[in-house]
């Protein structure tokens, strides 16, 4: 393969599904970490609502709409669970609760009493065409793009629209949201919690209105990344996403509006660069040491830009420093 | 003004003609240490009130109970005429009792300019849906941005508008602190040793803004331990020792009163000294 072929393999993965789906996920931590100060490290856990409720609805014969609604109705009901007994403590809790909550949904869903309704270890497939998530789909079918690495399919162009679309949104949301009063009292709140409280601002509802929206944000990845796979199985919510996710937010800068949209571009097209460039050395490497090799870069990464680019890419160095974060 | 306490004798738990904070048998305990034992404290109107003492004395932490940031054992307060012991801190700073902190909490990663605009009460854009529709709270801010730049010019801060709070010295951070309390308008205005670790020419103008937020009407409730300060700005002055008010009165009262100056030099060194509560 071609260096020039890893570049364009790498780029279209970027700008393409993965680095939708990551951004869109992303914008929900962002708001949750990076405005609010919440140290959510189950971030997954609303994603995996998100997908089950689609492929839930997929399953009962249910609409797209149905599912949709289901997924966002599970994470606002998630959100207020974990949010209300634990937003009231300090943050280590919060930390705790949602890692553990996580870990607990994505159990359940493989258990075998869940299988009527989750399908358990094996999931739930051809979900999107029971959907009939491409039926609307009016781009002409064929691929697009330049030379043989650089292309999509026109489903790949239709989910990709509409997780772009949907990322794009929220961010916007988001961009509305915290520029206003309301999210100055969230940053407020990120930068200490007692200075708020003295000036009269009720921390813990601020606190539960942030993590039930991002959540939902979440919920909405969880769901595109599952009509996008066509099937939902357990194994694919495990921590290591929320940590991914939380590397797209510091790569992007958290604390900044268009922060997550640029660091899962940024994010994406490093790690599958990487892994162009590992499988193509003059010596063979085995796929799994290459999938081990990747997140050993993307921890060495996380913390080579702790270290020397704390603010990430859009951040403003003179904010994070100041804020001591 | 401090004329209306001239007829009140100096005495621990003596009424005041116009409380606008009165406490009655407040206790809160640590395990075995009673760190305050409150028997009956009313606070003036429209005055500055001094809470001094000897460290472990109990101040902070009955400073903490009045303001919900702590939870009292025993006892019962009311702040303007109403019931305040177990209502939550935010609840009681939207009545109009704003407190700054011994360490300032300047919120250090934002502007001094929105350090300021978080203060004020009841902004119609801090609600979640409002704050989608700009039009709904544009005014409102407008109006806010004025008088914070108005105060940031009082406090001589303005030239900071745009630094982020981490950024300002020691001294900046329990101006822009006070000037933040400021902003929210508040009835009592509690100050927890707002002099601490400020050197002595911003002192002078701390001193300055405290009595001129008395002279504008508002009243001032603050733990100090600087003798000088106490004796040249409050109007009165509470004395505890050991979590109880052994000692109240004007300042002049209080530099004559053998029970402050045992409790301050100690006649029984080591002896029956118990723990430190702060």
């Amino acid at each position: 393969m071609s260096w020039l072929s890893i570049l364009a393999l790498a780029l279209q993965t970027a700008i393409g599904f993965q680095g939708a789906s990551y951004a869109l996920g992303a914008v929900g931590l962002n708001l949750h970490f990076g405005y609010t100060g919440l140290s959510n490290f189950g971030h997954v856990g609303f994603l995996l609502v998100g997908a089950y409720g689609v492929g839930i609805a997929a399953d009962q014969g249910w609409s797209i709409w149905t599912g949709f609604a289901l997924g966002i109705g599970a994470a606002v009901v998630l959100g207020l669970l974990l949010g209300i007994p634990t937003l009231r403590l300090r943050g280590d809790y919060l930390a705790i609760v949602t890692i553990a909550a996580a870990e607990i949904l994505r159990l359940l869903a493989n258990a075998r009493p869940s299988e009527p309704l989750t399908g358990g270890s094996r999931g739930i497939g051809g979900l999107s065409a029971r959907l009939g998530f491409y039926r609307p789909n009016f781009i002409p079918s064929g691929t697009y793009g330049i030379g043989d690495s650089f292309v999509f399919s026109s489903g790949q162009l239709w989910s990709m629209l509409w997780t772009w679309g949907l990322a794009v949104g929220a961010t916007l949301l988001v961009w509305r949201l915290v520029r206003s009063p309301w999210g100055r009292v969230l940053r407020a709140i990120r930068e200490d919690e007692d200075a708020a409280t003295a000036l009269g601002k009720n921390v813990v509802v601020y606190k539960l209105q942030s993590f039930v929206l991002g959540g939902v944000i979440g919920s909405l990845a969880g769901a595109m990344i599952v009509l996008n796979a066509g099937s939902v199985s357990p194994t694919r919510w495990i921590a290591p996403l929320t940590f991914a996710l939380y590397t797209v937010v510091i790569l992007g800068g958290a604390g900044t509006v268009w922060g997550p949209v640029v660091g899962a571009v940024v994010y994406w097209f490093i790690i599958d660069l990487a892994e162009g460039v590992l499988g193509n050395l003059w010596f063979d490497i085995s796929d799994t040491t290459v999938g081990a090799v990747r997140l050993a870069l993307m921890g060495v990464g996380l913390m080579l830009l702790m270290i020397f680019r704390p603010q990430g890419i859009l951040g403003n160095k003179k904010e994070v420093m100041a804020g001591g974060r | 003004m401090a004329g209306d306490l001239d007829g009140v004798a100096p005495e621990p738990g003596v009424a005041k003609p116009d409380p606008i904070l009165v406490a009655d048998e407040v206790q809160r305990r640590y395990g075995g240490l009673l760190a305050v034992d409150v028997g009956h404290l009313e606070v003036q109107r429209g005055v500055i009130t001094a809470l001094i003492g000897p460290n472990g004395a109990g101040k902070t932490t009955f400073f903490n109970l009045l303001c919900g940031f702590d939870r009292a054992d025993e006892g019962r307060w009311t702040f303007q005429g109403e019931s305040a012991e177990g209502v939550k801190p935010y609840k009681l700073a939207r009545r109009g009792m704003v407190r700054t902190f011994q360490l300032t909490k300047a919120l250090a990663g934002m502007t001094v300019l929105d350090n300021m605009l978080l203060a004020p009460k009841g902004q119609s854009g801090e609600r979640m849906l409002a704050s989608l529709v700009p039009p709904i709270w544009r005014s409102q801010e407008t109006e806010n941005l004025e008088r914070a730049r108005d105060l940031l010019q009082r406090f001589k801060l303005d030239h900071l508008t745009d630094e982020y709070a981490g950024g300002l010295s020691g001294g900046q951070r329990k101006l822009l602190e006070m000037a933040r309390a400021l902003m929210s308008q508040p009835s009592l205005i509690m100050l927890d040793e707002p002099m601490a670790g400020v050197n002595p020419a911003l002192t002078q103008s701390l001193l300055g803004h405290v009595t001129a937020l008395r002279d504008e009407g508002m009243s001032v409730l603050f733990v100090e331990h600087d003798m000088d300060v106490i004796m040249t700005t409050s109007d009165w002055v509470v004395c505890m020792a050991e979590g109880r008010i052994i000692a109240e009165g004007r300042p002049a009262d209080i530099a004559g009163n053998a029970a402050v100056i045992e409790a301050y030099l100690g006649i029984d060194h080591g002896g029956t000294t118990k723990g430190k509560v702060s």
